[in-house]
């Protein structure tokens, strides 16, 4: 392929996964079927890029490292768009350009007739790219990396733009990491001695793991309770936040750890580390470390983006209130969810109290809040840690019911449960 | 001078002052590619600017936009001059090619505990030799 072969397009990628892959000292690549990866994301340097050699341009530096002029070709494996900047559903609501929205919309049309799925989320398990067990896929997006390797036993790193634009045109990606059965299996563990069994605690428990285990593959195990999608949504994004982790099991649930002994092939289990109530105290005090003021601005649901049953408990949350008049609360969800809460009415509700369901999206990948926020409250770990530093504002983490009473009351009165 | 020997990542030549990370940096919200600066609150580095240092770090962590933000700081002109990473990753690894910088990996002894912040490194990654001269007056 790297020869031209096949079009310079698919040359430039090949050349690309080569230079990777050596900087890897990986010794092939694998095939791989399923790539998620960002396209239609605008960002200054993309936007000046556009201008200058339209979407070719852009595709040819940002996802595939490339600086001769090409053409963009079809995608050769299924490939899907990870969040972006905001859709059309964030016009009037969202201080976002209104010229972003468009250059998106452009983009969207460029990359769907090339065969970019427009998912738009970062949780492409959730609507309708799912991996089977054992399948080689490139993918970015950490919080998805880590749920595809744990919960569906599918093969990725956590690729970037470049390697995952590179792997769209060429179906390849070095086979290294995660890719091959040895490096499978669990390296660290982690004796749970306090009941960790709430969306909270999930996520707490992964924001621990991954500031203990970093880069390593922790194994959870103790007082957990039986994890839903959501829970383990929050409990990888976590995790990979804190720390690096790309792949975790929890023996007798995940797919490739049926036990403990099998979580770690065999081998000798390390010594534990303990999380205790000490440590869930702790981990819940350094993401409530950001902020003193009480006043609550905004309310931001839904990181990862939420699940059908996240915003039906949102809605419920929010039934027959009304938010207080400084606040706003924005709920992040695939917009194929936000479809599906339309039509089951949430939509409704939660609008009635005065929040929104925002599609596609991230504030913390637009850099975008609401207009004057000082302070915002938050149900994910993930986002508790990030948008402090890519805002400029203070943060209050707790459970739904603590983010919601702070939405109608403008005061964060949350606490430890 | 202490002397190291690693792993070619990206291959080239490069010397300059060192700004050393005692822990894992984050690309994406880690990092202000348009200051060329550590933006990340709780960070041992936070406020530092890497641009045109040889940059020495135990690893990379967090979003997978690691490599995208580091491609950035060369597209504005920000980007350190070198890496030196200890434990390569597939963040750290793209994101020194897409910056198109030399970098070394895999070496004899750990960079982060030798190397320290201030002193003039020579980045020979095509032969994956790294030389330091120690700052004046440093321990």
């Amino acid at each position: 392929m790297r020869d031209g072969a096949e079009g310079a397009a698919t040359a430039a990628a090949m050349d690309l996964l080569i230079r990777y892959g050596d900087a890897l000292a990986a010794d092939r690549l694998c095939d791989v079927r399923n790539v998620a990866g960002t396209m239609t994301q605008p960002s200054p340097v993309k936007e000046r890029l556009v201008r200058e050699g339209g979407w070719d341009k852009a595709f040819a530096v940002i996802n595939l490292d490339c600086d001769t002029d090409i053409e963009v070709p079809a995608m050769r494996v299924p490939t899907c768009q990870l969040q972006h900047g905001f859709g059309p559903d964030g016009r009037g609501i969202v201080p976002y350009p209104e010229q972003r929205i468009d250059l998106q919309q452009d983009a969207e049309a460029f990359y769907g007739r090339r065969g970019v799925n427009i998912l738009a989320t970062c949780t492409p398990y959730q609507v309708g790219s799912i991996p089977v067990r054992g399948e080689h896929i490139a993918w970015m997006e950490s919080s998805a990396v880590v749920y595809a390797n744990s919960v569906l036993a599918a093969r990725t790193n956590c690729e970037g733009t470049a390697s995952a634009g590179a792997a769209s045109l060429t179906g390849k990606i070095p086979c290294w990491g995660n890719h091959r059965d040895e490096n499978r299996f669990g390296t660290y563990l982690i004796d749970v001695q306090t009941p960790v069994d709430s969306f909270l605690d999930w996520g707490m428990l992964g924001y621990f793991a991954g500031g203990v285990a970093g880069e390593e593959h922790p194994v959870l195990t103790g007082a957990l309770g039986r994890p839903d999608l959501a829970d383990l949504k929050h409990l990888g994004a976590a995790a990979a936040t804190s720390g690096g982790v790309e792949l975790y099991h929890i023996p007798g649930l995940t797919p490739e750890a049926p036990t403990l002994e099998a979580a770690f092939g065999g081998a000798k289990t390390p010594e534990p580390a303990c999380y205790g109530p000490a440590e869930r105290r702790a981990v819940y005090e350094t993401l409530n470390s950001q902020g003193d003021r009480a006043d609550v601005d905004f309310v931001l649901l839904g990181c990862p983006h939420a699940s059908a049953d996240q915003v039906r408990r949102a809605a419920a949350a929010l039934d027959g209130r009304r938010l207080s008049p400084g606040t706003e609360l924005w709920l992040m969800l695939p917009r194929a969810l936000k479809d599906v809460a339309d039509r089951s009415g949430y939509t409704d509700v939660i609008e009635r109290a005065g929040g929104r369901l925002l599609g596609d999206s991230c504030p913390a990948m637009s850099r975008v809040a609401p207009a004057g926020t000082r302070v915002f409250a938050t149900d994910s770990a993930k986002q508790a840690h990030y948008l402090p530093a890519i805002l400029g504002i203070e943060a209050w983490f707790g459970t739904l019911e603590d983010c919601v009473d702070a939405a109608v009351t403008g005061r964060w009165r949350g606490s430890l449960p | 001078m202490i002397t190291l020997h690693g792993r070619t990542v990206v291959p080239g030549y490069a010397e300059g002052e060192a700004l050393v990370s005692p822990e894992p940096i984050s690309g994406w919200g880690g990092i202000d590619p348009a200051a060329g600066r550590i933006i990340e609150p709780r960070h041992a580095l936070n406020g530092m600017a890497f641009t045109g240092k040889v940059l020495v770090f135990p690893s990379a962590k967090g979003s997978s936009g690691w490599s995208g933000f580091f491609q950035s700081t060369r597209l504005l002109g920000t980007a350190p001059v070198a890496m030196i990473i200890t434990r390569i990753s597939t963040k750290s690894a793209l994101g020194a090619v897409v910056t198109r910088v030399p970098a070394v990996t895999d070496l004899d002894r750990d960079p982060c505990a030798l190397i320290r912040t201030g002193d003039w490194v020579r980045v020979d990654a095509t032969h994956g030799l790294i030389e330091v001269k120690p700052a004046a007056g440093r321990s």
